[in-house]
């Protein structure tokens, strides 16, 4: 099943503490290829925490794990993660003449990987 | 207080984010060379300053190649002398005084100069040269400010001191009992860490802060605004009249925003309804709004290329003098078009967080980093320094958010070179290679060309 949500990047406190022990660190890699996703989306989609999830922009594609998150906090459709190399893979590089890609709000298609599914790293 | 092993640095200041709070207490191992406390700095800079002793790494490293920082120098500038359209790019985690250098790389070289305010507040940095900016110091907000709004940002893990020492918490001047005397409001897509700490927590529809602003502007000016605004955001219309009639009667209002308007589709346009918002109220109270900066020295950077060159970022001395164009001489752009032959890294790490097409490309060019870590971009660059920390090594003058310099106390040495060092090195050894600037000044435009 592949479903179509919106995928915020930003900071997070764990990021920021992770970055400065080293950004080439296992605890920044951690904490860069976790997803928040609403957690009925996640119900929905067979997804539990840590599933593994693939993302896919029209430049790219990466996978991740998953972390619910309750309605109130995150709507549905909407996903979170912190910025860093796995959502640089769906960045476009289009700037639309600013200097600034969009890495905010952008459409992914989101799709669960399964243990049998030997591309999702 | 010191002894022989151990030091303590008082009013010392963490430069890892633009809050730049400069009460930091530190108390250094002098043997181990590491900072084994850091008082009154939040989790952020608790990291900070213990994650930056002393690694052993090589001085620089050329083709993958151990070499010393003069190896590196050579390296680096005839990388920079050869190319015909390099950037310089990053230098928001590095002195003003660096930053001073990396300019005037960018002079002789005829090359670009970029800083990583492009793909933060480079969206506002045109804002306000369209709109215009209500000013204020992060004290005069800490004295005065009675209704303070948080918009598109996530302080509680990006800036937790910002709610703590100087717009939620303080007591100030005007505010003697801190929180109780002011309504904090928080407008963003989702709740985070920081919606607890807000008095009204406003969640729009992503993608529709622009609609939100602009009817703000419409209801501060009297104007009526339809019900189906909410249809569209998300937010009730009697949400709206109730924030712009605080906004109208408050003492003294500050709109604080984050990247959650700049880096969102309306980029600028965000930015600027924001700023006009501000521009508005002023007509009914006094009224501020400043961006949330990120790196420690971001706001550095902003000044020193402005004041060097007449423009913030993004700027283009092929001609021999300065121009400015985001979206063509921004690195984000030189970089996904493919068109830079070499780039300069300066304390920054664009191999992580730009966008793939990009990365792709820095794959492929000569690249130059400077950083006291190593990082993605690091491991794909030609040549790669290894220099000290500003602000924990290395003395020199960085700016707040707020466009307030303050100056370094550094905790220990390193046996790595600053930045500036480096930078000057190239400097001189390019000046050299090209015998002077490679676009003299006064150079007819034709003669620029051949």
């Amino acid at each position: 099943m592949i479903e179509k949500m919106m995928l915020i990047g930003g900071r997070s406190k764990d990021q920021g503490t992770s970055l400065c022990a080293g950004k080439l660190g296992p605890e920044y890699l951690d904490v860069s290829t976790i997803v928040e996703m609403n957690v009925e989306d996640m119900a929905r989609l067979g997804l539990k925490a840590n599933s593994r999830v693939r993302l896919r922009s029209p430049v790219g594609e990466t996978v991740v794990r998953c972390k619910g998150r309750e309605t109130k906090d995150l709507p549905k459709g909407l996903l979170f993660i912190a910025y860093g190399p796995a959502s640089s893979e769906l960045m476009s590089g289009d700037t639309a003449g600013t200097g600034m890609p969009i890495s905010k709000n952008l459409d992914v298609e989101v799709e669960p990987v399964t243990d049998s599914d030997s591309t999702g790293g | 207080m010191s002894d022989e092993k151990t030091r303590t640095v008082t009013d010392a200041t963490c430069t890892f984010c633009g809050c730049v709070c400069d009460d930091m207490i530190l108390t250094v191992d002098l043997e181990q060379h590491r900072i084994t406390k850091s008082q009154n700095a939040c989790v952020l800079g608790k990291a900070w300053f213990k994650e930056h002793g002393i690694e052993k790494r090589p001085f620089a490293l050329v083709d993958g190649r151990e070499a010393s920082t003069e190896e590196g120098i050579e390296a680096a500038a005839r990388i920079l002398a050869e190319a015909r359209y390099p950037v310089i790019y990053g230098l928001s985690d590095t002195t003003c005084e660096a930053q001073r250098v990396a300019v005037s790389i960018a002079d002789m070289i005829g090359g670009m100069i970029d800083t990583t305010t492009s793909v933060c507040h480079g969206p506002s940095g045109i804002a306000f040269q369209g709109v215009g900016e209500s000013t204020a110091s992060l004290g005069e907000i800490k004295n005065r400010a009675d209704l303070v709004i948080f918009w598109g940002g996530n302080p509680a893990e990006a800036h937790p001191r910002l709610f703590t020492r100087y717009a939620v918490t303080p007591k100030g001047m005007h505010v003697p009992n801190g929180k109780k005397d002011r309504t904090i409001v928080l407008v963003d897509v989702r709740r985070t860490a920081s919606t607890p700490v807000a008095d009204i927590f406003i969640q729009v529809k992503p993608r529709t802060d622009f609609e939100v602003l602009w009817a703000l502007r419409a209801l501060v000016k009297g104007r009526k605004v339809d019900p189906s605004i909410e249809q569209k955001t998300g937010v009730p219309l009697a949400v709206l009249e109730d924030l712009a009639q605080r906004m109208k009667s408050c003492n003294f209002g500050a709109l604080l925003f984050g990247m959650g308007l700049t880096m969102n589709r309306g980029r600028h346009f965000n930015a600027g309804a924001l700023l006009a918002l501000a521009t508005d109220l002023n007509q009914f109270t006094h009224f501020v709004a400043a961006p949330v900066r990120g790196h420690g020295n971001v706001t550095g950077a902003d000044n020193v290329v402005s004041w060097q060159t007449g423009f913030p970022f993004g700027i283009n001395f092929a001609r021999g003098y300065p121009r400015f164009n985001p979206g063509e001489w921004t690195a984000a752009d030189l970089l996904a078009r493919g068109e830079a032959d070499a780039a300069l890294i300066i304390a920054s790490d664009p191999a992580s967080n730009f966008s793939k097409p990009a990365i792709e490309h820095l794959h492929r060019i000569p690249v130059i980093t400077l950083d006291p870590k190593a990082t993605l971009t690091s491991q794909l660059s030609r040549v790669a320094f290894t220099t000290a920390t500003y602000g924990i090594n290395v003395p020199g003058t960085v700016y707040r958010m707020d466009n307030v310099p303050i100056t370094l106390r550094p905790a220990f040495d390193s046996p790595y070179p600053s930045d500036e060092y480096v930078l000057t090195g190239i400097r001189e050894r390019v000046r050299t290679l090209l015998g002077g600037n490679r676009v003299p000044a006064g150079t007819p435009l034709a003669a620029s060309f051949t």
